[in-house]
Parts: structure tokens; C-alpha cells; sequence
């Protein structure tokens, strides 16, 4: 049942079902691919708000946002995007008002908006109230109301249909080829489907799966980014990737940064608000890559509770109604996976692998770019998590994932909207699936070999241990023939389960490739890059080098490893200055 | 703190088995393990085709309803201290048709909730700046915003097993949550669509959907809230 589409989606969270509503709204013949049923992406989990400079409460203007977007990723961020970003927050957090978006209120009705990390007044002042929120589960409800609209447009969906290959009609990205669809598994029953289209937006998330405690779905593979990768398309700045301070303890699900918005406070094993010696500005809304760096430092110095590996996050002083109004859903899970009670007690957390700063390469309208002088790939296009545009730099403020999906995924949708128009369908060879087909088929008919949830399980225990808030020369290149060995294992992976339905275990197999590739550019892009910058904390390199390193990084898949390139960052209004809260 | 539990899942493959089958394994648990990682380790150490449907892991994303120790609940929120005992039996959701092992035909449920129109519907022209919407308005509909299409609620309902053409808690929680928004004016083609005979009227107020609810969610209650809105406009 092959079938022609004018544009494709794959990945059916906050990014790729706002360019869905562009696309049906503008009445281009489109479909949604997700591999799981919508309403499961991982948009729904985003929990503290998204910031736009509406200024409900107080003053407040997109330009001071961009700055501290630019500021809170360590100038690596590209400020025409910065740019971009701040100002489209504005209207499109309007325009899921009136999609229907149930905002929390302000007494006069309008949308509510609190503190979040790193968004300040005035270049820096101090905290400004920039988040708007839908309690504590702002992304459930920025799906939800996404998903709606789009069964009112008419959307077409795929549910439950695995993207496993990208077609290209002319050659691979690198040989001037042009998009022409993908392949999918169609979960339900294994049948390979090949669909054929002018457009097609990678909208898959992220890939946090690579580490050992996350606050990432099951599903967050990577997929998209490495299929882009296995076709010509570098990755982007790998070696950035954030690690949220306040996670559950042992199991990494997040409880959100609106509980330190909301006043919430950071305490070691003394009881000391110890954010005051690391950002005595902003504290406990110093951005997040700041605050994971604090809570390791008071780890390891022997100030964790207990002279334990996590500290407290304490909201026992903003009193029983702003918990349970405010930060109902983190309350429960605090409650459900720890057994800890908020109102009266502290919350023992510590960090969790949260977002990638990088991924697939884009310009300001979604379009992928592979190179350095940003040549594009026709009819590719990536918004959200996956893509790198680059507006998070080297370390993404708090709510600013969500703004990157909303602005760019309805940025992709509207430039693939125009950019079908007079078009004509690309080639596809009629062979197109058989590269795939023989890649599954491989591991299937295997008959022993090595598990794939064995090889995921060490290589979070590698990436976790080496490649995490801090790193050294020593650590990294410990880390690369580790993972280089579990890629050798990995083509050897094999399955229990041999049938066609629902298969789940060759899937997963399958996912695992997708997060050997990430992790492999993430440490070799990690230690090529001798400086500190946002995330990226090189113990053996502390000082930020802007001489050198003031530039993006491309990892390029090739023969015995990835090749690195580098590509300038766009600055336009902020110079770059030494970064403190 | 690690203990022996014994699991036993009812399993089914469409390519291999007649019909469905319980299967036990024993499992090492933590008392604070979920349910949901003791499938895992099933899964990944002991047989890899056992299958079910998981995502987010912390009872958000609403893959992972199931019917664990007789009542529907999601595996990701359930912790093996909370069964009390260390025999779990697991199941796929009931009354609906079952895929494979644990993963049940869901295109029914959300063809059913797309039936209610569940999108803000409104001719008015939208301000430049947000609508208003005061606290009390918002709180009106607040707790119907929680639901997660998981499905726990309708199939756990015994006019649902009976009248597979029932509309079913959770499209009513949908509506619930556009009827009472102040800024939606749709309320009647949805209101005419829930007093239809597979409509609200199917409901017993029998409250297992309130009890299977992992979001805390007064279903019954809304569906009541629905059913009063039916015969306020019909008087």
C-alpha cells in the first residue's frame, strides 16, 4: 500500500503536530507518523510552562528574553534564531489561547505567568515572571490542545507506524539528492510501506535514552537524527546536553523547575541554600546547567544529605494551596516513586539526563542545512528536539523547549506549505525499501547473538559515568572504545521474538542502533572541544575559550568514526561576555 | 530490601497461541519497583517477545493501562509495596479486542472520542490578545483537563463490556472539558450528540471508572455533570 503525499511528518509531538495544522490549513495533502498513538509524546511531559515576554504581571519585552536565551547558552546560541524565537513566543503562545489551551488565570483573566530559570528583567536584573502555564502540566496540555485542533482540521494520521528510513531521490544529502519520503514499519502487523512525498519535517524528539538516569521517555531514540546521519547529514553540536537539576533520585523522572519558580529552595546536608555561593543573583533560577554543576560540587565535597549522592529541593514553606494549585502533578510523583510527602518534608533529588542543545542542522525556517555555508537539502526539513537551529546554544533555559517547538514546528509547517507548491513529486527507486528491509531481516534471522536491552543498559552506564555534568580528556577518551565495542557488539544483536505482529523486541533493536550513533558523535565531538561553555563542563579545560571554540560543531558519519567540521555561530546584538547570575 | 514476586501475565500470540494463556515468572523486585520494571525484566532477561505498550514511564503519557491484580491501572504508577502481596497477575485492559500479550486494539477507543468533537469550537473572532477566562471559570473544567486517553476508565466499565457502543467515560470526560469551558460554544451539538442512546444515559453510575482513574480524575462525577447539562437544556 505504498502511497504519494505532498508532506510528511514523523513524530507526532508539540513540533510536528503544529506544522500538521499548518499544512491541513493550508489545504496540502499531509500525513503524521508517529510510533506511538499522539497523545503518548513526549511533549506531554513538559510540565513547568513556556515563556513569552507578555508582561501580565510586570514589565517585561521579547528583546530580554532573546538576551537571556542568548546568555543562558553561553553565546554558542545563534542570535538571529534567539531572535526569532523571543518574538514568535508572543503569538503563538495567543494563538494556543485560542485554540483553547486552559492557561492558568490571573485575577483579570488574562494568562498567568511565574519565574523560570535564567529568564530575567532588564539584561539581568533579577527574575522576571515570563512563564505562562497550565499548572504543572503545560506540555500535556500544549498536546492535548494540538491534537485537538488537528482532528478538527482532519489531519491524517499513521498511528503507530515506525519510521525506519528516509528516502532520498538524486543520491544521499551530501550528493545533492532531494528528499523524496520515508520508509515505515507498520506495527500492527510488520509490513514495510514505502510513502512517497514533496516535504518531509523530522519532528522525532530527542535521544536521552543514551544515559543511565533520564527523565526521557522510553521512546526518545533519536531516531530521526540518526537516520539523517546515516544519510549525509552531520549532527550538530552533540557534545551540549543538559542535565536538569531536580530529578528523582535513582529513577531520573523530573520534577520541574516551576517548583523553584514558585519559590522552592536548594538545601545540602547542612540545610544551606548553597546556590547563593555559585549564582548570589538568581540562586536557585541560576539556568540549569549552573545549578547541576552546584549540586555535583556540594556531592562530592561531602555535602550531599547524608554525604549521599543527592540533595534537597524544599517546598515545604510555600504552604499546602500553592502546592496543590500549582505543582499538583511533581507533588504526586513525589509521593507515588519516593514515598515523600512535599508539603511537610524535603524532596531528595538529584540530576537527570534531560535535553539535547543539539541534533540535525536547520536554518530559520526549518529547512535542514548540511555544511557550513548552510546548503540546503531539499524537501528536509527538522523542528523541536531534534533539530539545531541553534537557539539553545550551549545550554537551553527552562520553557524554551517548548517555545522552540511551537515557533519552529509552525515555522516548518508554513515553509513546507509554500515549498510544495508547483513541485513535482520526486523518483523513487522501486527497490527503495530493500535497504531496510535487509537491515531488520538481519537481525531477525539471527539466530543467537547479543541482547540489545544489554548493550542499551552499558552504554547508559558509560555515558552516565563518562560523559555526564563533568568530563575530562581522561573520562572521554575512556568512554570512545567503550562505545566504539558496543557497536561492534551491536552487529551481532539479535531477537527473541520472530513474528510479524507487533513486534516490540526488533523494534527496540532497532532504536538501539539509532542511540549508538548519537552517543559516538557526543563523545567525539565532547573531546575535540577543549573549553567549558553551558553544558559541555571540561574539568581539565574550566574557562570558556572563545578564540577557538566560539563555533558550532558538525559530526559527519564516515569510515572508522565520525569526521568533526565546525561552522561559525550568528552573533547580531550581544557580544559575548563572561557569563554570570 | 529485594524480594521474590511472582508474576503471572496473560499472554497471547496471535501467530503461535489458540487463545490467551497465563504464564508466571519470578521476578526480583524492589518494594519500590513498578510494575512496569518487572515487565521489563521479563522482557529483557528472561523472554523478549513478551509485549505491551510504554513510553513516558511515570504516568503521564497513558501507554500503559492494564488490568494488574483485578483493577485497570497504569503499570508505570503502581509500585509492588502498593499490591501488598508478592503474587501480581497482569493482564491486557478488558472488553477490548487484544493484539498481542498485554497490547490491545485501541482504534475504537479513540474513534469514540473523536465522536464528541473534542476540540474548542467558537464563530467568535478571537481578540488580538488572549480571551479572558476568569480563575473560577478555569476551575470550573479543570479537572477533565488531566485525562490521558488511556483508556482505564471505559474499560473498566460494565455498560461498556455490555454495550460495546457506548460512547464511554472517557470521550464524556473530552466533552466534560469543552461543555464547561466558558470560552467554547459548542456545548449543544456535543450535548446532542452524549443524549444520543449510546450516550450518557448507558452510564449506571457504577464509579469503576472513577476508582481505575490514574489522574485522579472524578469521572462519574463529570458524567453526571454532563447528564444534568442533557436535561437542563431538554426542560
Amino acid at each position: 500500500m505504498d502511497q504519494d503525499f505532498d508532506a510528511l511528518i514523523v513524530g507526532a509531538g508539540g513540533a510536528g503536530l503544529w506544522a500538521a495544522l499548518e499544512l491541513a490549513q493550508a489545504g496540502v495533502p499531509t500525513a503524521v507518523l508517529s510510533k506511538l498513538y499522539p497523545t503518548r509524546s513526549h511533549t506531554g511531559a513538559a510540565q513547568g510552562g513556556v515563556c513569552a515576554a507578555l508582561g501580565n504581571h510586570e514589565e517585561d519585552h521579547w528583546e530580554w528574553h532573546m538576551f537571556d536565551t542568548v546568555k543562558g547558552g553561553d553565546y554558542l546560541t545563534d542570535q538571529d534564531a534567539a531572535e526569532v524565537l523571543a518574538r514568535e513566543a508572543i503569538e503563538t503562545v495567543i494563538e494556543l489561547e485560542h485554540m483553547g489551551l486552559p492557561f492558568n488565570r490571573t485575577p483579570d483573566g488574562k494568562i498567568d505567568q511565574r519565574r523560570f530559570g535564567g529568564h530575567t528583567r532588564n539584561y539581568g536584573e533579577g527574575p522576571v515572571r515570563r512563564s505562562c502555564f497550565a499548572a504543572d502540566r503545560t506540555g500535556h496540555m500544549i498536546l492535548q490542545t494540538l491534537y485537538q485542533q488537528c482532528i478538527k482540521a482532519g489531519v491524517q494520521f499513521f498511528d503507530e507506524y515506525h519510521v525506519v528510513d528516509l528516502l532520498f531521490d538524486g543520491g544521499d544529502a551530501e550528493a545533492g539528492g532531494r528528499a523524496a519520503g520515508v520508509v515505515a514499519y507498520r506495527i500492527a502487523d510488520g509490513e514495510l510501506i514505502a510513502l512517497r512525498a514533496k516535504a518531509v519535517l523530522l519532528a522525532t524528539g530527542g535521544f536521552g535514552r543514551m544515559f543511565r538516569i533520564t527523565s526521557n521517555a522510553w521512546s526518545l531514540t533519536g531516531d530521526g537524527v540518526a537516520l539523517a546521519y546515516r544519510h549525509g547529514i552531520p549532527m550538530q553540536d552533540m557534545e551540549f546536553y543538559q542535565f536538569h537539576p531536580t530529578g528523582i533520585v535513582g529513577i531520573g523522572i523530573l520534577l520541574s523547575e516551576a517548583a523553584r519558580g514558585e519559590g522552592g529552595y536548594l538545601r545540602n546536608d547542612s540545610g544551606e541554600r548553597f546556590m547563593q555561593r555559585y549564582a548570589p543573583t538568581l540562586m536557585e533560577l541560576a539556568p540549569r546547567d549552573m545549578v547541576s554543576r552546584a549540586i555535583y560540587m556540594e556531592i562530592r565535597e561531602g555535602r550531599g544529605i547524608g554525604g549521599k549522592d543527592f540533595v534537597h529541593l524544599d517546598v515545604t514553606h510555600l504552604g499546602r494551596k500553592v502546592i496543590e494549585e500549582k505543582l499538583p502533578d511533581i507533588t504526586d510523583f513525589a509521593r507515588i516513586y519516593q514515598g515523600v510527602e512535599p508539603i511537610s518534608e524535603p524532596v531528595p533529588i538529584q540530576p537527570t539526563a534531560h535535553y539535547a542543545m543539539g541534533g540535525i542542522p536547520t536554518d530559520l525556517h526549518a529547512r535542514v542545512i548540511h555544511d557550513a555555508q548552510r546548503t540546503i537539502v531539499p524537501g528536509l526539513y527538522a523542528a523541536g528536539e531534534c533539530a539545531c537551529v541553534s537557539v539553545h546554544g550551549a545550554n537551553r533555559l527552562g520553557t524554551n523547549s517548548l517555545v522552540d517547538l511551537l515557533v519552529f514546528g509552525r515555522r516548518a509547517g508554513r515553509q513546507m506549505a509554500r515549498d510544495v507548491r508547483g513541485v513535482e513529486l520526486p523518483d523513487l527507486a522501486p527497490d527503495a525499501i530493500e535497504p531496510v528491509r535487509a537491515e531488520l531481516r538481519a537481525i531477525s534471522d539471527r539466530p543467537t547473538g547479543e541482547s540489545a536491552a544489554r548493550i542499551r543498559a552499558d552504554l547508559a552506564d558509560v555515558m552516565m559515568d563518562n560523559v555526564g555534568v563533568y568530563r575530562t580528556e581522561a573520562l572521554l577518551s575512556a568512554a570512545l572504545p567503550k562505545v566504539r565495542a558496543l557497536k561492534e557488539r551491536y552487529g551481532r544483536v539479535h531477537v527473541d521474538d520472530k513474528g510479524l505482529v507487533f513486534n516490540t523486541d526488533l523494534l527496540e533493536a532497532r532504536e538501539v542502533g539509532y542511540l549508538l550513533d548519537c552517543a559516538e558523535t557526543t563523545v567525539v565531538s565532547a573531546l575535540a572541544r577543549k573549553e567549558s561553555r553551558g553544558a559541555h563542563a571540561r574539568e581539565d579545560y574550566p574557562a570558556r575559550d572563545d578564540v577557538n571554540f566560539l563555533q558550532h560543531t558538525l559530526a559527519y558519519r564516515a569510515e572508522g568514526g565520525p569526521r568533526l567540521a565546525y561552522k561559525p555561530v550568528t552573533i547580531t546584538r550581544f557580544e559575548p561576555k563572561p557569563r554570570t547570575y | 530490601m529485594t524480594m521474590q514476586v511472582d508474576v503471572r501475565i496473560l499472554r497471547y500470540d496471535p501467530e503461535r497461541d489458540a487463545g490467551p494463556h497465563w504464564v508466571a515468572y519470578s521476578v526480583e523486585a524492589d518494594p519500590m519497583d513498578r510494575v512496569l520494571d518487572l515487565l521489563h525484566k521479563v522482557k529483557y532477561e528472561v523472554d523478549g517477545s513478551l509485549t505491551f505498550r510504554r513510553s513516558c514511564a511515570h504516568g503521564v503519557c497513558g501507554s500503559d493501562a492494564m488490568l494488574i491484580n483485578g483493577r485497570n491501572r497504569l503499570a508505570c504508577k503502581i509500585r509492588v509495596e502498593q499490591l501488598g502481596r508478592r503474587r501480581i497477575s497482569v493482564a491486557p485492559l478488558p472488553g477490548l479486542p487484544v493484539i498481542k500479550d498485554l497490547v490491545v486494539d485501541m482504534d475504537g477507543f479513540f474513534a469514540k472520542y473523536r465522536s464528541v468533537q473534542p476540540f474548542l469550537i467558537t464563530d467568535s473572532p478571537p481578540p488580538t490578545r488572549e480571551r479572558r477566562q476568569s480563575p473560577e471559570e478555569r476551575a470550573r473544567y479543570d479537572d477533565t483537563t488531566k485525562c490521558i486517553l488511556c483508556a482505564a476508565c471505559t474499560s473498566s466499565c460494565p455498560s461498556f463490556w455490555a454495550q460495546p457502543g457506548y460512547v464511554g467515560p472517557a470521550a464524556i470526560v473530552q466533552a466534560h472539558r469543552f461543555i464547561f469551558d466558558s470560552r467554547d460554544e459548542g456545548a449543544e451539538e456535543r450535548l446532542e450528540i452524549l443524549a444520543d442512546a449510546d450516550g450518557v444515559w448507558r452510564c449506571r453510575t457504577i464509579f469503576n471508572c472513577t476508582d481505575a482513574c490514574p489522574r485522579g480524575i472524578e469521572v462519574t462525577r463529570a458524567i453526571l455533570e454532563v447528564s444534568a447539562a442533557i436535561v437542563e437544556r431538554q426542560a
